[in-house]
């Protein structure tokens, strides 16, 4: 009995390792991925390209562009003339952000009634419009005795992640991206590949269990799951410093948990679909809004109702709280009941729909 | 062979009514089978007449519609899992895994059908010196030529030493000299007890089996020994040998006792109906009236005319009357 689930599993590894393609992207995907979210794709934005019109020409008003510019934020351009030739530029898109200082920038900056500086923001683009409302934060440039420079209402301590480093939030969650990924794709497709080229008419005359055959073929990528783990986590704290702050096991653990959930939605995956086109179709469905509705690029909170509904049936959803929490809180795995009681659900119930679903029989 | 042991015992498939439709389609339409042990029987019919089909449902992989089958005395499709150990199976496509080595597959499936490891030994090395596999051991499977499949695939499928063996258009990819020896390899395994089922649409090798069902858009419309089918071809056949083949096929086929015109190379195979008199006159006055030069010959009745008989009736006389 044993000696037939080692066989399959023997057979997989094997195929697997002369699969140059597939092996590659086992190694590949993550280290991509990680290169894209590590680098590309920075969420704490710096550099925007801004433009001035400065009516004031007062020495303050110049202050207040000195400050804008030493913050990293904005880079000015050459300032623009008038209003109407920034709004050119802005819509050329030269330019994304543009600071206007009125002609009565003085006279604003001593009243209270009235905003002291304009700031024109393409909104096209997301992330540049909430930066860019960010700046009206920023205090007025303070003299010596002229004026008190205005004390925040707020202050924002950021826990976890003092220094607000885009990788820090990214990397936890992008194990649970990579790891869905793959290991979606990867099973369904094994298996409807078989399908596809008769092995599976073969396999299902000899005495082989449907769980051996099950078990035997999933078992590998179980591993696969762990090592892309490990490559994700080890490239994240040598590359872009990611703490891991809680315990290790905890974190194989629910890792372990969610590469099981997701192997066994790959599986469901392979017996509803005829080839190996359809299954990486319908895998890469089920990845889309994972990656958006998970909570990895957007809060969760934030999400309107029904798309949070959508997000509970998602196994990344869970896996994503889960990581957070004991990756960058250090929380131990008992606190975190509810998503991962939440994702053994997801786990028993697909698990049951493949079963019953993956019959050795034909039709 | 008629004194083998498991030549008296029960049949090894008894089939009754067996029935498979997909949706409106009737593959398999009520088909009766009694298939005895240690004898090589065969299923013989064009694409799409059932044969695939039939043996799924015999070896458990569909369920049919309708009908009770038992299989080396087991109820199928429900104890189909106990039938496995005792059935070999070679699908119509290879089957096997082109990414592993000989090698490997042959182990693989020793291990699944739960050799111990003596005996996956001894086995591997008895089906490895059986069907010459010993050069190609190290070779990938899918790098192998169509006869080489094919006995990779014979020596996987009777690894475990099968007492039933069903084997579906196991020479359709295969060169001739290859399907010799593969039946060679077939009459050796019958010597030692085995039965089997193939299917196929070739005429030389249902003419090799022990017996024989011709299919026909999922029904059996002859049945028996091929050289009984052929003595009691429900037809006259005359062979005409003839310059013009074509005119004189157009002119015999204007006559009503004629069923077919076959066309073998420079000659046609004419079958008439079973009461028609001197058949050979019949045809020569008609073709010497018509002006067509031609040899006729009252002929025994090859397989194909049988198989004609049996699955081309309808079409041939419908078209005879319409002309």
């Amino acid at each position: 009995m044993l000696q037939r689930l080692f066989a399959i599993m023997n057979k997989e590894v094997r195929q697997l390792a002369r699969d140059r393609l597939t092996f590659g992207m086992i190694v590949g995907i993550p280290l991509l991925q990680m290169l894209l979210f590590g680098y590309a794709i920075n969420f704490d934005v710096r550099d925007i390209r801004g433009a001035v019109v400065d009516e004031a020409r007062t020495s303050h008003s110049r202050a207040l562009v000195a400050d804008l510019q030493a913050s990293g934020v904005v880079r000015f351009a050459a300032p623009s003339a008038s209003v109407s030739e920034l709004r050119r530029r802005l819509d050329a898109g030269e330019v994304s952000v543009g600071v206007v200082i009125p002609r009565d920038f003085e006279r604003r900056r001593l009243g209270a009634d009235r905003a002291v500086v304009q700031i024109l923001v393409d909104g096209s683009e997301p992330m540049i419009d909430s930066v860019a409302r960010g700046l009206v934060q920023m205090p007025l440039p303070a003299r010596d005795g002229e004026y008190r420079s205005r004390v925040p209402v707020f202050e924002v301590l950021t826990e976890y992640n003092p220094e607000r480093r885009t990788a820090v939030q990214v990397v936890p969650a992008l194990i649970g991206v990579i790891l869905n990924m793959t290991m979606v794709i990867f099973t369904s497709v094994a298996i409807v590949r078989e399908r596809e080229r008769g092995n599976l008419e073969l396999l299902i005359t000899t005495p082989i269990r449907s769980w051996e055959l099950m078990a035997g073929k999933l078992a590998p990528y179980v591993v696969i799951g762990l090592i892309q783990t490990t490559l994700v986590l080890v490239v994240g704290a040598y590359a872009f410093d990611v703490p891991i702050n809680g315990s290790l096991l905890d974190l194989y653990l629910a890792a372990a948990l969610f590469i099981a959930a997701t192997l066994t939605l790959g599986l469901v995956i392979s017996t509803l679909v005829k080839s190996q086109m359809q299954a990486f179709q319908l895998s890469f469905m089920t990845l889309l809004p994972s990656i958006l509705l998970s909570g990895f690029v957007f809060p969760f909170d934030g999400m309107p109702k029904p798309a949070q509904w959508i997000a509970q049936v998602l196994p990344l959803t869970h896996f994503v709280e889960m990581i957070r929490g004991v990756l960058l809180r250090g929380a131990p795995l008992t606190e975190m009941g509810m998503p991962a009681a939440k994702l053994a659900l997801f786990l028993a119930v697909t698990l049951a729909i493949a079963t019953l679903r993956f019959h050795k029989r034909l039709d | 062979m008629a004194t083998h042991p498991g030549a008296v015992l029960t049949p090894a498939i008894v089939a009754r009514g067996l029935t498979r439709r997909f949706g409106r389609v009737t593959a398999v339409d009520g088909i009766d089978l009694e298939i005895p042990r240690a004898r090589i029987y065969g299923f013989l019919g064009p694409n799409g007449s059932g044969k695939s089909t039939t043996i799924r449902m015999l070896c458990g992989l569909l369920h049919p519609s309708a009908g009770t089958v038992q299989v080396l005395g087991h109820e199928m499709p429900r104890d189909a899992e106990r039938l496995r150990p005792r059935l070999g199976y070679m699908t119509q496509k290879f089957s096997l895994w082109d990414d592993l080595t000989v090698a490997e597959n042959l182990d693989f499936m020793a291990r699944v059908f739960d050799l111990d490891r003596h005996r996956r030994r001894s086995r591997f090395e008895a089906v490895t010196d059986e069907y010459h596999l010993a050069p190609l051991l190290q070779q990938r499977a899918g790098t192998l030529s169509g006869g080489q499949r094919q006995r990779l695939a014979l020596a996987a499928a009777t690894l475990h030493e099968p007492e039933l063996l069903m084997l579906d258009e196991p020479t359709s990819a295969v060169d001739p000299q290859s399907r010799r020896d593969f039946w060679e390899s077939l009459f050796a395994l019958v010597a030692r007890g085995v039965t089997i089922l193939v299917s196929t649409h070739y005429m030389d090798e249902a003419e090799r089996c022990h017996e024989l069902a011709i299919l026909a858009d999922g029904r059996i419309v002859a049945q028996g020994a091929p050289k009984r089918l052929m003595g009691t071809i429900p037809a006259r056949v005359v062979e005409i040998e003839a310059e013009d083949t074509v005119q004189a096929r157009a002119v015999l086929l204007e006559d009503d006792a004629v069923l077919s015109v076959a066309q073998l190379g420079t000659r046609l195979h004419v079958l008439l109906r079973p009461d028609t008199p001197r058949p050979a006159e019949r045809c020569a006055d008609r073709l010497h009236d018509a002006g067509v030069a031609a040899r006729s010959t009252v002929v025994g009745a090859s397989l194909e005319d049988v198989f004609v008989a049996a699955t081309g009736f309808k079409l041939t006389s419908h078209v005879a009357a319409a002309d």
